[in-house]
């Protein structure tokens, strides 16, 4: 019993993190290295594979709808992320002071990335009735012309765009505030003794401060909003007709509702490089600007 | 304008701004509280009615009629068991980070975070269905083993950092091996951690909704998924959907509750630090 104790002690350092790393290997690296393996194969689920080399990449580069997949991916992580850092900005400033009731508010900032994505989706997805829905009763009420939102071709990204803006905003908003609290107080009071504005000191010395959690909030909210899934599913499904199909959604029912796995599994791995890709380069402008 | 009257004005202007971010952000919440308590006419009505007698109703369709008390139960088990697993491969690894300053693994974790679980999901399905795993519990909470893992060890992480090392050192004098350490010194100083990292585990095992969505079946179909399905085949029962969405969510927003100082440690896997 000894002998075995003795054993762990000089090998802890393996032994310790060994249960995860058989996890991490068997249902991680493994599934990325068999996506490669099946992408060289056309493979119906159900029905016995044949090895086609790198066809079904070339499919997906003469493929119309992959490009739209593309495009549509694009778009949404665009029009998406920057609103969400200017507005978490604003409101990561307009939270950073002492008032009563702060901790109710820290706590009514986390419900919209904490709940169900499903349940969001489909409250939105009400929201968004054309005839029923009660943001229609808004634009009215201000005046505004209805609108078709996610049942309009040209308006259905920008509509989901504002879904993801309401779940995500707050997580910027949280990092940006936990950064704004680190700034010593002492800073702005020298900066006022210079005689500088409001204006100038966040220049100076808010921004400054606070641009490593930016560039930080902005890598996890690119890398997250590039493979968005659930509430564009659940909300238009893609469509109408492919209009909201980003890479992933249309990875997603290539192989689970035509069930093409080969080809599926050549899509994502155009979307996984593309999510490692954006990672390393927004990671390396981090570093760069440093 | 007197100074006065211009700090008046500038503290009006914030107060009136705040109350504009919280009610954008507490909107549909309030929305889904009240189109599960309407009937369906006030539901379906063009001009929405604001003032009603709430109903009971939708609750108990949706409870009695579709089987709900069976889904509930399903994510409740799934989200269990994946964050028992969870915890008893992430803490010994979350440790291993802390101690021996492991930053390859750490980074392990961090690439499994960014690759788009989708990827996962094609080889997993096509191995499980080979293995005739689809539609089973053991299915499910390998996959959500995913999602829970990784905030296991990043929350935990931080917190075996901050046991001090004297404390386990002064354990080893006393003749104590590595293992019984790591469970009778470090494990009870991070007790609060070890809860905090399991409820959001739990959180997230409980609204993973892609993984289920392909791989449970009529036997282990979660919440999210079978609310989802709801709405395809049914027609739009629009209070229906409300109840549906608000039981999804209470179970978290409890949990929340408890734990909200770990949210975004945990959603933000540490990077904020390093």
């Amino acid at each position: 019993m000894k002998r075995a104790s003795d054993f762990f002690d000089r090998y802890a350092q393996w032994l310790f993190p060994l249960p995860a790393l058989l996890a991490i290997a068997v249902l991680i690296v493994g599934p990325v290295l068999a996506n490669f393996y099946i992408s060289l194969h056309n493979w119906f689920i159900g029905l016995p594979p044949t090895f086609v080399g790198l066809d079904n990449f070339q499919e997906a580069l003469a493929d119309r709808r992959f490009w739209n997949g593309v495009r549509n991916t694009f778009y949404f992580t665009l029009l998406a992320v920057p609103i969400q850092l200017v507005l978490g900005l604003g409101i990561a400033v307009l939270f950073n002071r002492e008032f009563p009731g702060k901790g109710l508010v820290r706590t009514i900032i986390l419900l919209p990335m904490v709940a169900t994505p499903v349940a969001i989706a489909l409250i939105w997805a009400l929201m968004f009735n054309p005839s029923l829905g009660v943001l229609n009763y808004f634009l009215e009420s201000l005046g505004l012309p209805r609108s078709l939102w996610v049942a309009n071709a040209d308006l259905v990204i920008p509509s989901l765009v504002m879904v993801d803006v309401w779940e995500w905003t707050p997580m910027i908003a949280l990092i940006l505030l936990a950064a704004l609290q680190g700034i010593p107080g002492e800073y702005y009071e020298a900066a006022r003794i210079d005689g500088a504005t409001g204006i100038q000191a966040f220049l100076h010395i808010t921004l400054p401060s606070i641009r490593s959690a930016i560039v930080v909030a902005l890598i996890l909210r690119t890398v997250d909003a590039l493979k968005t899934f659930d509430i564009i599913y659940v909300i238009t499904g893609g469509g109408p007709g492919i209009a909201s199909e980003t890479l992933n959604v249309f990875a997603f029912k290539t192989g689970f509702q035509f069930f093409r796995a080969g080809y599926s599994a050549s899509l994502l791995i155009f979307l996984m490089f593309l999510v490692l890709g954006v990672a390393i380069l927004l990671n390396l402008a981090r570093r760069g600007g440093k | 304008m007197t100074p006065e009257r211009r700090e008046l004005l500038k503290r009006t202007g914030i107060f009136l701004l705040m109350a504009l971010v919280l009610i954008v952000m507490l909107f549909p919440f309030y929305w889904m509280i009240l189109t599960s308590l309407r009937n369906q006419v006030d539901n379906t009505s063009p001009v929405p009615v604001w003032f009603f007698q709430p109903t009971f109703e939708n609750y108990r369709n949706v409870i009695r009629e579709n089987d709900f008390l069976t889904y509930t139960w399903n994510s409740f088990v799934i989200a269990a068991l994946s964050t028992g697993f969870g915890l008893v491969l992430g803490l010994p690894a979350a440790y291993s980070i802390a101690r021996f300053k492991q930053n390859g693994l750490a980074l392990g974790i961090l690439i499994a975070r960014l690759t788009p679980y989708i990827t996962y999901l094609v080889p997993w399905y096509l191995a499980f269905r080979a293995l005739g795993w689809i539609d089973t519990y053991l299915a499910l909470t390998l996959t959500h083993l995913i999602v829970g893992m990784p905030l296991i060890i990043w929350i935990m992480i931080s917190f075996f950092e901050e046991v001090p090392i004297e404390l386990e050192e002064a354990a080893y004098v006393d003749g104590a091996s590595r293992l019984g350490t790591f469970f009778r010194v470090v494990l009870p100083l991070s007790a609060p951690g070890t809860v905090a990292a399991a409820i959001l585990a739990f959180i997230f095992s409980w609204n993973q909704f892609l993984f289920s969505l392909v791989l449970s079946g009529p036997r282990t179909q979660p919440v999210p998924v079978a609310v989802f399905n709801f709405i395809s085949y049914g027609q739009i029962d629009f209070g229906g959907l409300g109840a549906a969405a608000v039981l999804i969510t209470l179970p978290v927003v409890l949990l929340t509750l408890v734990i909200q100082r770990w949210i975004v440690t945990g959603l933000t896997m540490g990077a904020v630090k390093g």
